[in-house]
């Protein structure tokens, strides 16, 4: 099963931060050699995002995240994993679950869906 | 010709562990529940003629499975269905001893990926077999509410991929104590009552004393299991005490301890005695230990006060909650006098203050310490946050109590 690995993070503005980002990039490594690794990005500072909305028609842009919680959206994997039990044992490795929240929602799988 | 009695009991005898063994295989509660379902009703038709099988488990099993088998083809549209096709028709006819199967279960429905309330109505519904309509009865909720609860929780079951296993070894003290939590819930659910017919909310009692005694035969190497059956087993002993003729609340040093339940008293203790052989103290194997202290003292005023405060330091050093702290500061005044614990009790008020019993074992201080004026007060403020009515009179009882005994009003 696919699970995306959301991180929810609260964003400092200090700056880029070296440390953290190689923590990351252990995780990634450590999952791709294990084989659970899809995919991931990380992504910039919420304040570069653009919110579209089409009604009649017509787009609607707002500046800035969809939602302005504390915590923002800084990144995902896409893992691969036999159940829910070791997509969790991966989301507590990644290094965002320290200090923000992991969110791990199952992909859906649309060939099972549309047969 | 077989009773439907006998009938009955069989099916109630093989309910889990065939639901179990037939949820390992389809990976969904509704389609096991149905071939169950469907399997019980031919059982019914048939064995009032024919008798009940040598081996019933064997013949439910199979004939749940064939039923299993017949729905997934009438349906096969989805590609999973192969998978569950192949489990299904590889397995041996008798499933033999379905422990295991049982044990997977459990810690699939108190899951802590599900909400808590999901995790003890699936428990109650799979794990022991209770109907949708009774658990609901004994939750006070509308049965559509329940229903709707089980859907949701066997829909993120099936589609987060919740596995059917027990955890390994790394995760398994935190995963069982989730569990144990579940079970503990469903007892406090029964015997802290607030309203609706003591009747039913002791049968959550005796389902959650059930569970617990099938959880130390599935795990009989972990102590902390035993020290919760040992737990439910020393209070729900109390449970013919601890309401009075008109249904009010009795404490336990007013109790009538002939009233309780030296067999269970017993049990209790013997599983404790087993649960301590481990070098490692849970938090249950403390709250057994001081039940036990209670079961074990004749009358009230020989309780080992002492002793029960070095259980609460010892629990608090594991979960330091403010209602275990609470509970301390109540054994603290028995044993060194209300003074020592008055100070200490007031700490708590910032975090218990909206809670019934802190304001409760306030007054109780306040009147042995001879200030009834802020004994009235604490009394009236205990009735007005209590949210049983029972609870609420007892509370007036005791505020009377020290009326007569204080005229003066000082």
């Amino acid at each position: 099963m696919k699970y995306m690995a959301m991180i929810w993070t609260e964003w400092k503005d200090e700056g880029f931060d070296s440390e953290e980002a190689l923590r990351y990039r252990e995780f990634a490594a450590q999952a791709a050699r294990d084989g659970v690794l899809v995919g991931g990005d990380s992504l910039h500072h919420p304040s570069a995002a653009t919110t579209v909305r089409v009604r009649d028609e017509s787009a609607l842009l707002t500046d800035g995240p969809f939602a302005e919680t504390k915590e923002q959206i800084s990144g995902y994997f896409l893992l691969d994993c036999p159940d829910l039990d070791q997509a969790i044992a991966w989301a507590r490795r990644i290094p965002g679950a320290r200090h923000g929240a992991i969110e791990v929602r199952p992909v859906l799988d649309m060939k099972e869906m549309l047969g | 010709m077989e009773t439907a009695e006998q009938i009955e009991q069989v099916f109630r005898e093989q309910f889990t562990g065939l639901f179990a063994w037939l949820v390992r295989d389809l990976r969904d509660f509704d389609a096991a529940e149905d071939a169950l379902q469907e399997a019980f009703l031919i059982a019914l038709r048939r064995w009032p003629d024919d008798g009940i099988p040598q081996n019933p488990r064997a013949w439910l099993a199979v004939t749940a499975r064939n039923c299993a088998i017949d729905r997934l083809r009438r349906e096969r549209r989805r590609p999973a269905l192969e998978e569950q096709m192949n489990r299904l028709t590889k397995g041996p006819d008798d499933p033999g001893d379905l422990d295991d199967e049982v044990l997977r279960l459990v810690f699939t429905c108190c899951h802590p990926a599900l909400s808590l309330e999901a995790r003890v109505a699936l428990t109650l519904r799979a794990v022991c077999g209770l109907g949708v309509g009774e658990i609901a009865r004994a939750f006070l909720l509308p049965e559509a509410t329940l229903a709707q609860r089980l859907v949701r929780a066997k829909r993120k079951i099936r589609a987060a991929g919740i596995p059917y296993t027990v955890p390994g070894p790394e995760q398994l003290s935190e995963r069982l104590a989730g569990v144990l939590a579940v079970v503990y819930l469903v007892f406090n659910e029964g015997y802290l009552a607030t309203e609706g017919p003591a009747l039913i909310r002791g049968d959550l009692c005796s389902e959650a004393i059930r569970l617990a005694r099938l959880l130390v035969t599935l795990m009989p190497q972990e102590s902390e299991v035993r020290a919760l059956l040992a737990l439910l087993l020393l209070t729900d002993a109390r449970r013919q005490a601890r309401i009075d003729a008109a249904g009010e609340p009795v404490l336990l040093p007013d109790q009538n301890r002939a009233l309780w339940d030296q067999d269970q008293i017993e049990e209790g203790l013997a599983e404790l005695g087993r649960a301590g052989r481990d070098h490692e103290v849970g938090p249950y194997f403390l709250q057994a230990a001081i039940a036990a202290e209670h079961a074990g003292a004749e009358q009230a005023p020989n309780t080992n006060w002492r002793r029960i405060v070095r259980l609460y330091d010892a629990l608090i050093g594991l979960s330091p909650t403010p209602v275990t702290q609470l509970n301390r500061l109540v054994a603290v005044s028995m044993a060194d006098g209300p003074q020592a614990a008055f100070m200490e009790l007031d700490q708590l008020k910032d975090v218990l203050g909206q809670y019934s019993y802190f304001h409760a074992a306030r007054a109780d201080l306040l009147r042995r310490l001879d200030r009834p004026r802020g004994a009235r007060a604490a009394y009236q403020r205990a009735q007005e946050l209590a949210t049983n009515p029972k609870q609420r009179s007892a509370l007036a009882r005791a505020a009377a109590q020290l009326e007569s005994d204080d005229p003066g009003g000082r």
